[in-house]
Formats: C-alpha cells, sequence, structure tokens
C-alpha cells in the first residue's frame, strides 16, 4: 500500500493559503447514549486514501472522552452548580466553568493533531465547537501548484476525478 | 526561473492593497464586524453582543413591573409596621427573596437558552446528498426525518428546513425566536425569552423564588391585616386605607406561581422538558411497552442534579466572535497565494517559507 501522500507544508497558515480544498468531509454525532457530545468512529470512506484509519479513529476517540470528562457529572460539577445557585449563578459571569476548561484543553489538541498528523497529509481538522457541536468537519486540501510534479498529488486528483 | 520571479513582483504589486501606498484616509480597513451582527435569528442584542434578548420581549417588562411595584408597596407599607411589632428579620427576609427573584429573571431573560447555529452551506449540502442518494422514491421528497436508537429506544429526528440540519434530540425549533434551541423547554412570554438547555436552571430558581417571596410577602401582609384589625377592635385605632388591589394580585399570582413551580419540579425529576409532556412523547400511547423517556437516569435525585446542577454548557452561537474579513474576495486571494506558491517550487523543491509570503 502507497504511503499516504505528503505535502511540503510546514505550517497551517500555508495550508490554508497554499492549496485549494478540494471537498469536506463531516464526521456526524453519536447519539446512541443520549444527548452527550460524542462523534461517530465510523471512519469516512472518502478519507480512505488520505490518512491511516486508527490515526483518525484515535483522535476521535480522544476527543469523544474529552467530552466525556466535560460533561461528567460528579463531586466537581455538583459543587459549582450548587455554588452558583447560592449565589443566584452570578459566579458563572466571575468564574470559567469546568465545562469551558476542558473546551480549552480540546482546543489545544486539535491544533497539535493538525500540525502533527493532518497537515502533513493535506488535511484540516476543525473544531467542533466553531459548527456548533454538529459536526466535526474534515477539509480536505489539493496541492493545486503542483500537479504533475508529484506522484501523490496526481493520484489524489484522479481518485476525486472519478468520483 | 526569471518568468516566475517577474510574476511574483508582479502579483505582489497588484495585490498589495492601494493603503500601504496612499494615506489611510483614502483607503481604510473596514471594521471588523462580530458575529452577532449577523446572526440569522429574531433576536436583539445589547452591550456588543453580551447580552441577548428574544426581539418580542413579551410580557418581561409587565413582569418586572408587578414584582417591583408589589415588593416596594410591602417595604413601604408593611414592613415599618412588621418590624415594630414582630422582629427585623422581615424585610432582611423581603430583601434577599427580592433580590434572588429579580437577578434569577434577569438571567433567565438574558442568557442564550441554548440556541444552535444554523448548518453553513457545505454541511448544508452534505446533508442533503446523504438524504438523496439513501434509496428514496424518486414520485415524492424523501421524508425528512431519521430514526436513531437513543439506550435501546427508538427516537426520530426531524430535518429543520430553516437551519438546514437534523435537530438532535430534544431539540427543537421555535417560531418566535426563529432558532433552533437545545433541551427546548417552551418559549416563557412572561420571561420574553425561550427556556431551554442553558437558561432552565435560572428560570426554575426564578419560578421557586417567586414561589417563596409572594407567599412570604402574602403571609406578611395577612399577619399585618390581622394585626392591624386587632389594634382596630382592641384600641379604637382609625383603620389604614386598605390597599388590597396589590393583595388581590399577590393573591392570584401565588397559585398560578405555585402551581407551576410544582408542575416543573415534576419535569425536573423525571428529566421531561415541558414540549415532550404537552405532546406526551414518552407517555405509553397506545399500551405500547417500549416508549419510556430514554433520558431519564430512573431516579429522582439524580434527575434534579443532573438537571439543576450538571455542568454549565457555553454558549454554541459565539456572538462576539469576529467575522472573517471579506474586503478582498476568495478567488483573488486564491490566486495572489497560488501564484507566490508556484515561483516558491520553482526556487526551491522542498518547500521552505518564504519571508514575505506570511500575511
Amino acid at each position: 500500500m502507497p504511503p499516504p501522500p505528503q505535502f511540503p507544508f510546514h505550517n497551517l497558515q500555508e495550508l490554508r493559503h497554499s492549496a485549494s480544498l478540494a471537498t469536506k468531509v463531516f464526521i456526524q454525532r453519536d447519539y446512541s447514549e443520549g444527548t452527550v457530545c460524542r462523534f461517530q468512529t465510523k471512519f469516512p470512506s472518502e478519507l480512505d486514501s488520505r490518512i491511516e484509519r486508527t490515526l483518525l479513529e484515535d483522535t476521535v476517540k480522544t476527543l469523544n472522552t474529552y467530552y466525556a470528562e466535560a460533561e461528567k457529572m460528579g463531586g466537581q460539577s455538583y459543587m459549582e452548580g450548587c455554588l452558583a445557585c447560592a449565589t443566584a449563578y452570578i459566579i458563572f459571569l466571575c468564574m470559567e466553568t469546568h465545562y469551558e476548561k476542558v473546551l480549552k484543553k480540546i482546543s489545544g489538541y486539535i491544533q497539535e493533531q493538525n500540525e502533527k498528523i493532518y497537515a502533513p497529509r493535506g488535511l484540516l481538522l476543525t473544531d467542533p465547537i466553531e459548527r456548533g457541536m454538529r459536526v466535526m468537519e474534515v477539509s480536505v486540501f489539493e496541492d493545486r501548484g503542483s500537479s504533475g510534479s508529484s506522484l501523490s498529488s496526481s493520484a489524489t486528483s484522479g481518485g476525486s476525478a472519478q468520483r | 526561473m526569471k518568468n516566475c520571479e517577474y510574476q511574483q513582483i508582479d502579483a505582489r504589486a497588484l495585490g498589495t492593497p492601494a493603503s500601504s501606498f496612499q494615506p489611510c484616509t483614502e483607503m481604510k480597513v473596514p471594521r471588523l464586524r462580530r458575529k452577532w451582527e449577523v446572526f440569522p435569528g429574531k433576536n436583539r442584542f445589547y452591550c456588543d453582543g453580551r447580552i441577548i434578548l428574544a426581539r418580542q420581549s413579551g410580557i418581561l417588562p409587565l413582569t418586572l413591573g408587578l414584582i417591583v411595584v408589589t415588593s416596594v408597596l410591602f417595604f413601604a407599607f408593611d414592613c415599618p409596621f412588621l418590624v415594630t411589632h414582630l422582629t427585623v428579620c422581615i424585610p432582611v427576609i423581603g430583601g434577599v427573596l427580592f433580590l434572588f427573584v429579580v437577578i434569577s429573571l434577569l438571567q433567565t431573560s438574558l442568557t442564550d437558552p441554548g440556541i444552535l447555529p444554523r448548518a453553513l452551506p457545505d454541511e448544508a449540502a452534505d446533508i442533503e446528498k446523504q438524504i438523496y442518494t439513501s434509496g428514496s422514491s424518486m414520485y415524492r421528497p424523501p421524508p425528512r426525518t431519521k430514526e436513531i436508537l437513543i439506550n435501546q429506544q427508538v427516537v426520530k429526528l426531524k430535518y429543520c428546513f430553516t437551519c438546514k440540519m437534523f435537530r438532535p434530540p430534544r431539540t427543537s425549533h421555535c417560531s418566535l425566536c426563529d432558532n433552533c434551541v437545545e433541551r427546548f423547554d417552551h418559549h416563557c412570554p412572561w420571561v420574553g425569552n425561550c427556556v431551554g438547555k442553558r437558561n432552565y436552571r435560572f428560570f426554575y430558581s426564578f419560578i421557586v423564588s417567586l414561589s417563596f417571596h409572594t407567599s412570604f410577602i402574602f403571609g406578611c401582609v395577612v399577619t399585618h391585616l390581622t394585626l392591624r384589625t386587632y389594634e382596630v377592635i382592641l384600641l379604637h385605632q382609625k383603620e389604614s386605607p386598605a390597599r388590597y388591589p396589590f393583595h388581590i394580585i399577590c393573591f392570584f399570582s401565588i397559585w398560578s406561581v405555585l402551581g407551576l413551580s410544582g408542575f416543573h419540579t415534576y419535569l425536573v425529576a423525571s428529566n421531561l422538558t415541558t414540549n415532550e409532556d404537552i405532546k406526551g412523547s414518552w407517555s405509553s400511547k397506545r399500551g405500547a411497552e417500549d416508549s419510556g423517556n430514554p433520558y431519564t437516569y430512573n431516579s429522582i435525585f439524580i434527575n434534579c442534579c443532573a438537571t439543576l446542577c450538571g455542568p454549565m454548557p457555553p454558549s454554541l452561537i459565539d456572538r462576539r466572535g469576529f467575522l472573517p474579513p471579506d474586503d478582498i474576495p476568495p478567488v483573488a486571494a486564491a490566486d495572489l497565494e497560488l501564484s507566490s506558491f508556484l515561483a516558491k517550487n520553482d526556487t526551491n523543491m522542498v518547500g521552505m517559507p518564504s519571508s514575505g509570503h506570511t500575511s
């Protein structure tokens, strides 16, 4: 099996500006456990040629654990809720909630994953919070400038033309 | 290579905004707009997006007016008498309850109830593609519902034509605010806002504290009138002019507010929303055995904790975020970058970042 295509992008800025957006793949929410935030770990077939299955599944599973941690109903969230109720919820104006802290961690994680794993493969993960936590958007980029100059981009452009 | 370098310079000269060569007064940098300024729903925003209200404020001014006027009359007329005859704690308790009621009311009205942002065009197109390729018939549009399993219970998700997405479970579209709201309870005209996932706990504390407040005021008023009548009879004092109209309002509002508090306590304990209860989504229809509430934790205590003390989700609509600058058309920007990328590629095979490239 040929190795996944390598793109000469050294940072996300170059990826966004120097390649053209080919398509977007959306990973939907998984509601089988209720309204808690979980994303489907089913691998989208459009990304078969771009990234190894296990990498994306690992990313989604890690994000699911982060969201479960944010929405966990345990001692800390009850304390926060009772304290907020006692102060007529004014404390929400002053304090960052546990959920917001975990969301910051998630942003950092997605940024790191994009830099290490997805940008070298010409992909970009969008933080679900920017899409209202409905979908996880995976932008698929094509290296417009080097069409024909490398084997990888001709393979992807051929693949997308067939579709 | 010389050609490419010539192209690179040309593209840069064309692409550079005129403001770098001319004084700033001629071509101003357009002000970055915040997302609340282009929000598609029927909402009003104040304080640069910090405060959100439904467009129709309903009878919120009336609610506030009734609460404030009744409380002021209580403090002005009943408290002096009761402080001298009973205890000084009465205005203190009344004051604390009054503050609690007003703060909860304002928080219910001015908080984002859990509005879901509308689907962007790419996402909407992807969903449409999935609907039309899932084996639908040619004669009529495919049914815009999706069935999923939640805790082994079949739940139907409906497609929202306004927001162009399948609504998550327990989400409903409010026609007054023109938004999909998560865990939609109802649109309350008294509060002038939808009651949903993010402000249900504020709403519940508002109605419970209002029940206590009106009961407290009513109790104090009855005590006052009783003591006053006693004094009139025993000491032949002049009877004070009655303030019956406002006390009658108090009397009638107590029963409605108490009733509402009791109803919502039942909803909280069984992890239901008003919307689901009214529609009878989970009641045993036609003796079906499997229609139970899939969201309940089967324990009153845990249901209450989950609804009222659970983690506070953030607002999804990002009112104060900035819109991306749309003064450079995306096609022209892409062409600029393409030409600089081409030049970069020809000068060196491994894409080393060029110094002037970063925007």
